[in-house]
């Protein structure tokens, strides 16, 4: 233990720590614009400096390790000072057009000038006038209203490993772009969004598609049904304050109606769909000797990091559809049928915690007689968006049941939106399907938290399956390069791109700490202990939708409309 | 083309075998000197070989003004914008030097004629402002005088091609 004294009192800090950690532990707080927690601390932005007592200059607190003794003011009259024009100095190059901005009212520069009180302009600066790039189908990004503090660029470098984004150029010419400075389309990005997370301003953000589907919604002539993935009902409720972890699923589903959705269906329902499917597979490539081990394909993020970086792995991944792409493919065969509407006059919208979603919608993959399965992808803040377009009160909101043919959904549907949980939920499906018997223990306490990396060994009435789950892109990478130096031992592996899995997307509601994720998974967790229907198997809308339509799992109608390919894709093009 | 440019950059990289990421630079100069510039393909491959992002080798090859990501032209302009020719008027040089070649510094045109690339001084501060192309320099070079020049250049090609 280190002592210091900060604004007089004294503090307890830990060695090797920076003065920041030790101060926001003290509950002092300190602004930040550039700090990202675990990642490598730059001082880029410098707003965090304080004064150290023998210092001659003002220190930057996030990169600045304790010492014994220190003597430290937080919040002086000089620190302030400074603070501000730090603030004044970066709105100098930055447009004024907060009313129009994306991020209003959610900005981290805007709150940080409101706080400082910052009241007019002080000064006025050149920038060098890039032009938004709207290449790509996921995220947007506007050079302009960047303010380089880099968390983009290390969250793509660090946490991801995919280094899609770089500082170029130099000096006052510095910007934030891709190699060769092309739009983010052809680029190595995988779409996942976790820079648009962590950006404090609106320099990238999703694409918004709400306007898009606001049209449709208007539109008579339109059929517009909407699914909902499994982790939106735990995270929708934060963007009207909430705290993390509150389900609101029956009232979403209310929400949606109100909104003018002709059908709402949840996306768990595929998800026990893809289970089925994905079981199957499992089973069949383990007694016919297929390529293994078997790897996720639902989190298209990390299917576009495999054909970008780790093509060699394209046989291992599992051919079936996300169930985004499934349930889109069957609203636009099965259900259109059904109800007698062609599928050019259903618009298929779906409420996605994941920017890559949008990306994948417009795959050529998932087309049927070229009209898109999935029309438009909103994320959870998108939807947020339409909500309080809407006038929605949630406390006023009576809940719901979603629509028959695709709303039922088995708890394991419902856990996908978690690390983990698609293993957990494919396990308790192919354990029928190897003994014909249910698992006595459905859960599997060593594949359940936030680890980056969970593995164990299941053994299936003397079957060993080595199982292992990865989530954030970086733990992936490791596992693959594992396996690329000759490790076999395992069968099944699940992937998700963002750390946490998708209630940690990239198109989750802002301001994402470790805590809110943590308290999203035990809220999937929780419902998949208090409810009856544990696994997709049992799901009878599922059932049902065989018995009718799909005949069997991996039958040739699945492998048509719930099975795909990937292929390779060039780094720079 | 990918194929190419590994067999042509191979023996650069040979020498560095083992290398890590501060051999980047020395690297990247060698491959430009050889190449005359930084194609799409060399910075893919040299990427491949330390295991460095793209991205991030186009970044620290923008940090430095020697290199060039588009081959050189026939005729390789070269403008200094140091502190005597800065003085003397290199400025409006430059300004007439991109519109008339239709160039940014760094460029090449589309016939592979003309290529222009800003430097900082070429130590003839008795001749500013100066230009140079392909070695010959050229002295107190105005803006009148500059498009008399590009122009003999093109007349060049011409006279090239007619015979």
């Amino acid at each position: 233990m280190i002592n210091i004294v900060a604004n007089g009192q004294k503090i307890e800090a830990r060695e090797g720590e920076t003065i920041l950690t030790a101060l926001r532990r003290a509950g002092i707080k300190v602004p930040t614009l550039c700090h990202m927690e675990d990642l490598t601390p730059t001082g880029a932005c410098r707003l965090c400096v304080v004064e150290l007592e023998g210092a001659q200059n003002l220190v930057p607190a996030c990169s600045y390790p304790v010492a014994e003794g220190m003597k430290i003011k937080s919040h002086s009259a000089r620190v302030l000072a400074a603070r501000k024009t730090i603030i004044e100095l970066l709105l100098a190059s930055h447009p004024d057009d907060c009313l129009y901005c994306a991020r209003n009212n959610k900005c981290e520069l805007q709150s940080l000038a409101a706080e400082l009180g910052v009241r007019h302009r002080r000064f006025y600066g050149t920038y060098t006038k890039k032009p938004l790039d709207i290449s790509g189908l996921s995220l947007q990004r506007d050079p302009e209203k960047c303010i380089l503090c880099g968390r983009c660029v290390r969250v793509c470098e660090e946490v991801q490993t995919v280094s899609a984004i770089d500082f170029i150029k130099r000096g006052s010419k510095t910007f934030i772009g891709t190699a060769f400075d092309q739009g983010l389309n052809v680029s190595s990005c995988i779409n996942c969004g976790q820079c648009a997370v962590v950006c404090p301003t609106g320099a990238i953000v999703e694409r918004s598609y709400v306007d898009q589907v606001m049209a449709a919604l208007a539109d008579r002539s339109k059929y517009v049904v909407v699914q909902h993935a499994p982790s939106i009902s735990v995270t929708l409720a934060e963007e009207f304050g909430y705290k993390p972890g509150l389900d609101v699923d029956g009232k979403m589903v209310s929400a949606l109606r109100w909104m003018g959705f002709q059908r709402v269906f949840d996306t768990s329902f595929s998800a026990d769909l893809t289970i089925m499917e994905e079981a199957s597979e499992l089973v069949h490539r383990v007694q016919n000797g297929g390529v293994l081990p078997m790897m996720t394909s639902c989190s298209p993020g990390w299917i576009k990091f495999v054909e970008t970086f780790f093509p060699e792995f394209i046989p291992n991944l599992s051919t079936c559809k996300s169930p985004q792409q499934m349930l889109g493919a069957l609203i636009k065969s099965f259900f259109a049928e059904k109800q007698g509407i062609a599928p050019e006059d259903i618009v298929s919208v779906s409420i996605m915690p994941c920017t890559a979603k949008k990306f994948e919608s417009g795959r050529s993959e998932f087309q049927q007689n070229f009209l898109p399965d999935v029309d438009y992808v909103l994320t959870t803040r998108e939807l947020g968006q339409m909500c309080r377009m809407f006038g929605i009160e949630f406390d006023k909101l009576a809940p719901e049941a979603p629509d028959t043919p695709f709303g039922e959904r088995s708890s394991a549907g419902k856990i996908f939106g978690a690390t983990g949980g698609v293993m957990e939920a494919a396990l308790r499906t192919a354990h029928l399907l190897i003994t014909g018997k249910e698992m006595d223990e459905l859960k599997i306490a060593a594949l359940r938290g936030l680890k980056g990396r969970k593995e164990t060994t299941i053994d299936i009435e003397g079957l060993n399956v080595g199982i292992a789950v990865v989530n954030g892109l970086g733990n992936a990478r490791r596992l693959l390069e594992e396996i690329k130096a000759g490790r076999n031992d395992l069968h099944f592996i699940e992937v998700m791109a963002c750390p946490g899995g998708c209630i940690g997307g990239g198109g989750q509601p802002l301001g994402l700490d470790k805590e809110a994720v943590q308290r999203r998974m035990k809220a999937l967790y929780k419902i998949d202990t208090e409810e009856t229907l544990r696994q997709s198997h049992n799901n009878k809308w599922v059932k049902r939708l065989y018995e009718e339509y799909l005949v069997k799992p991996l039958s040739e109608r699945s492998h048509h409309l719930l099975h795909t390919h990937y292929s390779q894709r060039e780094l720079l093009r | 083309m990918a194929n190419d440019t590994l067999t042509a950059i191979e023996p650069i990289l040979d020498q560095y075998k083992g290398a890590a990421r501060d051999a980047l630079i020395p690297i990247l100069q060698e491959v430009q000197e050889q190449e005359g510039y930084l194609s799409r393909d060399s910075i893919r491959v040299i990427g491949e070989r330390l295991r460095l992002p793209t991205s991030k080798i186009y970044g620290v090859a923008t940090f430095y003004n020697q290199f060039r990501f588009q081959p050189k032209g026939k005729y390789h302009i070269m403008l200094c914008r140091g502190t005597a020719c800065h003085v003397k008027g290199s400025k409006k040089l430059l300004d007439a030097a991109t519109r008339l070649l239709k160039l940014e510094p760094g460029q090449t045109s589309r016939d592979r004629l003309f290529s222009l690339e800003v430097v900082a001084c070429m130590g003839a501060c008795g001749l500013a402002p100066v230009i140079n192309i392909n070695g010959e320099f050229f002295a107190k070079v105005t803006p009148m005088k500059l498009a008399k020049i590009i122009e003999q250049c093109r007349e060049k090609e011409v006279v090239h091609a007619e015979a």
